[in-house]
């Protein structure tokens, strides 16, 4: 598997991507010790314009480098813990749905296609502006508005595994249900769910970025979302202020969206070729 | 007979999914932060106990749960979405006078996205391997990374700023009182942008949908059948793929529909487009809860409605679905 994977040129880049976000986002505090906040140079300091600012200053003369570095430690963090709030909500429930099927697969079911009708990014706007901005708030909100489809996959892939031939072994070898679903049929469930759930933080950095943009983010936290949102009124001055944070959000977007199809590619190797041809 | 039976108990689930959204809605409004008499007396600038009690009395805010539950539900049933008391209006009368501009804006995004996606991805498909397939599945994959709200910052500088070909906000020039064509010419220079912006990020999602739909529906045996029938390549692709292909696209394009009407908050914001999106972004500022709530509602009545229509479309179009369900 690791094989089919490393040989995919296009998720290694992906892989060097994000070490690179990660490492600058562990490394942040040390690199820059004054914290995102701190003004340092006039306002308005042009990129490349002095060395110890490569990427100018903002309006108040803060560092954009160091926002940038303190902003790649909120989108991970947000990306990573909202995606596994979700699947704490989405696998059980699926596997509930698959494994038991019936009433409680029709209850299951229904109320995943009500979250899935309603608009997603309309009802995290609505969430986080009534509970307020802050990153709990917003880690919940996203996790709430991208569970259903963990849920629907889950439940197809539970749904086939649970009647093959090993499900019915351990029922003859006297297992109870519970014990089955967990111990034999999820860990059969895991890959598409490794894929899925990839993608899910891409997608989750991308709405967190939005919320902020929008002026719903945390404000005790640097956010890329946020300093373009700040920036947008002075864009015809100071395009470097909008221009950065969108490069760094696009390249951590497509370095996990790159790593997902490399993932997706290795563990699924004959649904890949389809697409490939 | 069959499909009239279909259609109507699809629109009866509808109605109970928008039902299950008012409910939702009511409890989000309870959850907001400040007590709604105490604001209301605030807004209205004296906030004694006995005012308080009277606007308590006045919005039923006094009665059971259950009872106010209902009252607000079957107002929703009756297009009352409550009082905006920043604007000073009812909000469903700021969100009709709001709706037209983010019903063109997020259409013609739709239609752009659909149309371009469907025509990059078939001609994608067709150039299996080479370097023009790579570079649109690469652009798409960028495209599919980039933020919204930031691309259309982006084209704001380059398209505007930079070059003056288009205009940066706004949905028509004010002052100018065009009329007639003028008018409509000058709607759509302003439209240009906006919409690009909000169709792009489909554009790319559909492109890669409809080359990986093409080139598993290429694999059937009917595409053979038709190659020993002695067709052309593009009488292929265009008559006998497509047509299968383009089912999974579209189905997709409808559910995505939600997507498009959230992207639409993020773009009217961007180019001060006078629609429920930059709406809702203006109540977020003022914490004007009412008409927060109301835009979402509305929103998801869009999508519930235009997820309608595809079904509907689609039974009529293509009988097999009708067989399944």
């Amino acid at each position: 598997m690791w094989k089919r994977f490393s040989s995919n040129i296009g998720a290694m880049v992906g892989v060097v991507l994000l070490l690179a976000v990660i490492v600058i986002a562990v490394i942040a505090p040390m690199l820059y010790p004054g914290g995102p906040w701190q003004m340092v140079q006039r306002p308005f300091l042009p990129p490349f314009a002095q060395d110890a600012y490569p990427f100018g200053t903002d309006t108040l003369g803060r560092n954009v480098a160091a926002q940038l570095a303190y902003g790649a430690q909120v989108s991970l963090l947000v990306g990573l813990v909202s995606t596994l709030v979700a699947l704490l909500i989405g696998v059980p429930l699926g596997a509930l749905a698959g494994f038991y099927g019936g009433m409680v697969d029709e209850g299951a079911m229904r109320f995943t296609e009500f979250f899935q009708t309603i608009p997603n990014f309309a009802l995290a706007i609505v969430l986080v502006a009534i509970f307020q901005p802050n990153l709990t708030s917003i880690i919940l909100a996203i996790a709430i508005v991208s569970w259903p489809p963990v849920a629907r996959l889950v439940r197809a892939e539970v749904m086939s595994v649970r009647k093959r031939e090993f499900v019915d072994a351990a029922t003859l070898a006297g297992l109870s249900k519970p014990r089955i679903l967990v111990t034999q049929v999820l860990p059969n469930t895991v890959s598409p769910i490794i894929v899925m759930a990839s993608l899910m933080v891409a997608t989750a950095i991308l709405l967190e970025s939005s919320l902020s943009f929008l002026g719903l983010g945390d404000p005790n936290a640097m956010s890329w979302g946020y300093m373009i949102g700040a920036a947008r009124t002075v864009i015809r001055s100071a395009w470097w202020l909008s221009f950065f944070p969108g490069v760094a959000i696009i390249i951590t977007v497509l370095a996990l969206n790159l790593i997902g199809e490399g993932l997706n590619d290795a563990l699924n190797p004959h649904l890949s070729r389809k697409g490939r041809a | 007979m069959d499909i009239l039976i279909a259609i109507l108990s699809r629109v009866a689930k509808a109605a109970v999914t928008l039902l299950a959204i008012a409910v939702l809605n009511f409890f989000l409004l309870h959850a907001a932060p400040g007590d709604p008499a105490v604001v209301l007396a605030g807004e209205a600038g004296a906030a004694d106990e006995q005012m308080i009690a009277q606007l308590r009395e006045r919005f039923g805010l006094d009665q059971p749960f259950y009872l106010q539950l209902g009252k607000y539900v079957w107002g929703i049933v009756q297009f009352d979405l409550g009082y905006s008391f920043r604007q000073g209006m009812p909000v469903s009368q700021l969100i009709a006078e709001r709706l037209p501009a983010t019903l063109l804006l997020t259409m013609t995004a739709f239609f752009i996205s659909l149309g371009l996606g469907i025509w990059l991805g078939v001609a994608a498909s067709a150039r299996v391997g080479k370097a023009s397939d790579s570079l649109l599945t690469t652009l798409a994959l960028l495209f599919y990374a980039t933020p919204l709200y930031w691309a259309a910052l982006m084209a704001v500088l380059v398209f505007s700023v930079w070059l003056g070909w288009l205009p940066a906000f706004g949905f028509e020039t004010v002052g100018a009182d065009y009329t007639g064509m003028a008018r409509i010419l000058d709607i759509g220079r302003h439209l240009v942008l906006p919409a690009m912006t909000l169709g792009l990020f489909f554009m790319a999602v559909y492109m890669r949908m409809t080359r990986a739909s093409m080139l598993e529906v290429s694999q059937l045996d009917f595409v053979k059948t038709a190659k020993a029938k002695g067709l052309g390549g593009a009488a292929i692709r265009r008559r006998h793929i497509l047509r299968n292909a383009i089912l999974p696209v579209v189905t997709l394009a409808g559910l995505q529909a939600g997507q498009l009407v959230g992207g639409a908050v993020l773009t009217e914001t961007v180019f001060a487009w006078p629609g429920i999106g930059r709406l809702m972004f203006e109540s977020l500022a003022a914490r004007d809860y009412n008409t927060i709530l109301g835009v979402f509602i509305v929103s998801a009545a869009m999508v519930i409605l235009f997820n309608v229509i595809t079904d509907i479309v689609y039974r009529i179009v293509d009988p097999r679905i009708g067989a399944r369900a």
